[in-house]
């Protein structure tokens, strides 16, 4: 049985449907890409899976339980799911230490010297020990990117997802935070909304494309690169991969 | 000499500052507490609950204060809850407070980007401890500007207590008026420099406090 | 409930008495003030190191004091200097004194807010730095400043009720008459609350409507930053 399952998600905001029915699984430790058109509703589905946006209909399950069911305590869940942001959204009153052990402390409840510990251990997986007594406002965007995943590994989740991680950085930081991602696949289920395609090409165990709020395609990434099934999903990558190139 | 029977009076002033900043202190901790309550129920809570409190806001900031004494320390007489005048003054000057200090309150909550919560909720936190470890302390971060506006506002206020006869700053020199008739301009005007130190220290001392809080790169200008 | 109602229609006459200075004392105030306020504030941004400083002065003073304190000083203290006030007078030159500070702050405010290539332009078509301001810096200036006159407005409403600390018989002092005569605190107060709620709420109306009839594109006016912030 998957470890994640999405069934036929359908969300509407303000009248207009986004999400279509989109439905897909993933397992543990697996690395999905999903690609697409901007305004296809990929954010959303993210949004949709840890219920920050819960879907109109549809369900999703995680480790043979349904989060979307009305008994499920979602903070439990959330603990198991990662969440890493487009604009950071570190908390801007802690320091990079804190912002990485808040969760441990507060929600799941570690007494404070221990989850300080982790979260140094956190930090320096994704090379910022040095930065733990700064704040957020003092950090490159890079770096309060990276915080932010260390924030979301340390309350070891089941599956991290990654809504547009680098897109508000400037080009030259954008190879640091990639290079911190490309160290999780396989250890963590990742599923990354991204343009990056040299990431999608080279560390997805699978690319998925939406386009119109469904899915159109979805395959791994050697395929789906050079010999993908549907016109729309060859044009896009071929547009796509010329453009934002490999690694 | 004038000046002789002005210090003579100096011990009756100080009773009567220390009831006013009694006031001040008792009614500010009111305000507060119950002005953070009313923001977070009407920015975080049910729409009823919000519903209600924008009542209770427009209420207290649409009466004077002088009619809010007299209805706490009379009005409520009546129906049988006696309240000796200084609880009075503190109640009516901390509830009308609270309702000011409850906009300063959204303003800030406002003004923090939604981003931060969804952080939160991502983490697994419920909007209870969002609120608790997120979005309350960059909150009251943010209000100091406002609340030390607030804080001189009711420093000011208390001498309204002189209205039911708490015996302040204000009835004091209104006693020593009526003992010696002559003090009557030195007294005032004493007590006028007396208000307008604790003003300017209060200011500089919460311009201190709002500086040493800045949280890095956050603007506090929010609230000016 | 009759009972109360011809409570009410009984109280009335004195209740239209006590409105009427209040009323007096509001408008008064908050008019004068604006012109004190008005001088204040161009000698702030437009005056010499001098008048500057005098301005500051009375404004830090007058706001770092309360009204009350100002109010005692004009009717007990300056009698014994031979100045005689009745408690109306007095009133009405204290509100006056008291709201033109603050209106002074928030004038300043606006007039700074607007910015230098205005002040540029006139000056390059030829216009003196009087006719500059006139003509050019304060139309401007005076439409940003009306969501804060309006906060003022209300204030001024509200604070006319000290008056009654010095005998002035307004809406206040008119009810704490009936109270001492009747005893019926709760209902007596409880009718000057609701009036003085409705009063705030229709003035809030009127000076919206009238701040919308005299809105110009483009020219913001700063919302909610109030009169009375120290």
């Amino acid at each position: 049985m998957p470890m994640l399952e999405v069934k036929d998600i359908h969300k509407s905001y303000c009248k207009v449907e986004i999400l279509k029915g989109v439905s897909f699984a993933m397992e543990k430790e697996q690395t999905k890409v999903i690609i697409g058109p901007s305004g296809t509703g990929k954010s959303t589905l993210l949004r949709c899976i840890n219920q920050l946006s819960p879907p109109d209909k549809g369900e999703v399950w995680l480790d043979g339980e349904e989060i979307t069911s009305r008994k499920t305590d979602i903070n439990v869940v959330r603990e198991k799911i990662g969440f890493v942001f487009q604009e950071f959204n570190l908390f801007t009153h802690l320091t990079a230490l804190r912002n990485v052990s808040i969760g441990l402390e507060k929600v799941k409840k570690i007494e404070k010297e221990a989850a300080r510990k982790r979260a140094m251990e956190e930090l320096q997986r994704v090379g910022l020990e040095k930065q733990a007594e700064q704040y957020p406002a003092q950090l490159s965007g890079g770096q309060k990117q990276r915080v932010g995943i260390a924030r979301a590994l340390a309350m070891d989740p089941d599956i991290i997802l990654f809504d547009e991680p680098t897109s508000a950085l400037d080009p030259e930081l954008i190879g640091d935070v990639l290079d911190v991602m490309k160290s999780l696949a396989g250890k963590v289920a990742m599923l990354v909304v991204t343009h990056e395609m040299g990431f999608a090409r080279n560390v997805a165990d699978e690319i998925i494309f939406m386009e119109g709020g469904v899915i159109v395609e979805q395959g791994p990434p050697k395929e789906m690169f050079t010999n993908a099934k549907t016109q729309r999903a060859r044009e896009f990558l071929g547009r796509i991969g010329a453009l934002y190139g490999g690694d | 000499m004038a000046l002789e029977t002005l210090i003579e009076s100096l011990p009756q002033l100080f009773n009567g500052l220390a009831v006013t900043l009694g006031l001040t202190a008792l009614a500010i901790i009111l305000g507060t507490i119950l002005g953070i309550l009313l923001a977070t129920g009407r920015s975080y809570g049910a729409r009823p609950l919000a519903y209600l409190i924008l009542i209770y806001e427009k209420i207290l900031r649409g009466i004077p204060l002088l009619v809010l004494f007299f209805l706490i320390y009379f009005g409520l007489s009546q129906i049988g809850i006696n309240f000796d005048a200084f609880t009075s003054a503190v109640i009516g000057l901390g509830l009308r407070s609270a309702a000011y200090q409850a906009q300063i309150y959204r303003g800030s909550i406002n003004s923090i980007p939604v981003g931060q919560i969804n952080a939160a909720f991502s983490l697994g936190m419920s909007k209870l401890k969002a609120i608790r470890y997120v979005i309350l302390p960059q909150m009251l971060r943010l209000s100091i500007p406002g609340w030390s506006n607030e804080f001189t506002i009711l420093l000011k206020d208390t001498s309204l207590a002189f209205g039911i006869g708490v015996i302040e700053l204000m009835r004091q020199g209104r006693y020593i008026q009526i003992r010696d008739p002559d003090l009557v301009l030195p007294v005032f005007l004493l007590i006028a420099v007396i208000y307008f130190i604790l003003v300017f220290t209060a200011n500089k001392t919460l311009r201190y406090v709002e500086k040493k809080y800045q949280m890095a790169g956050l603007q506090a200008e929010a609230q000016r | 409930m009759t009972d109360f109602y011809q409570f009410f229609l009984q109280s009335l006459p004195n209740l239209l008495n006590g409105l009427g200075n209040t009323f007096l004392l509001t408008f008064v105030a908050i008019t004068v003030g604006f012109f004190i306020g008005l001088f204040l504030a161009l000698g702030r941004v437009y005056g010499t190191k001098a008048i500057n400083l005098f301005c500051l002065g009375y404004i830090e003073i007058i706001r770092g004091t309360p009204l009350l304190v100002q109010l005692f000083i004009i009717y007990f203290g300056l009698p014994s200097v031979g100045i005689l006030f009745t408690p109306l007078q007095a009133a009405l030159l204290g509100l006056a004194i008291n709201s033109g500070a603050y209106q002074a702050e928030y004038l300043r405010g606006s007039i700074q807010s607007i910015e230098s290539g205005q002040m540029t332009a006139a000056r390059s078509l030829g216009m003196s730095k009087l006719q500059s301001i006139q003509h050019v810096i304060l139309p401007q200036a005076l439409r940003v400043s009306i969501p804060a006159w309006s906060n003022e407005f209300i204030y001024l409403l509200q604070y006319s009720s000290i008056a009654y600390l010095i005998t002035v018989s307004e809406l206040t002092a008119e009810g704490k008459f009936i109270a001492a005569h009747t005893f019926r605190y709760l209902e007596i107060f409880a009718i000057i609350a609701i009036i003085y709620l409705v009063l705030t709420i229709i003035s809030t109306e009127i000076i919206d409507r009238i701040a919308k009839r005299l809105s110009i594109p483009g020219i913001g006016a700063a919302k909610g930053v109030g009169l009375r912030d120290v």
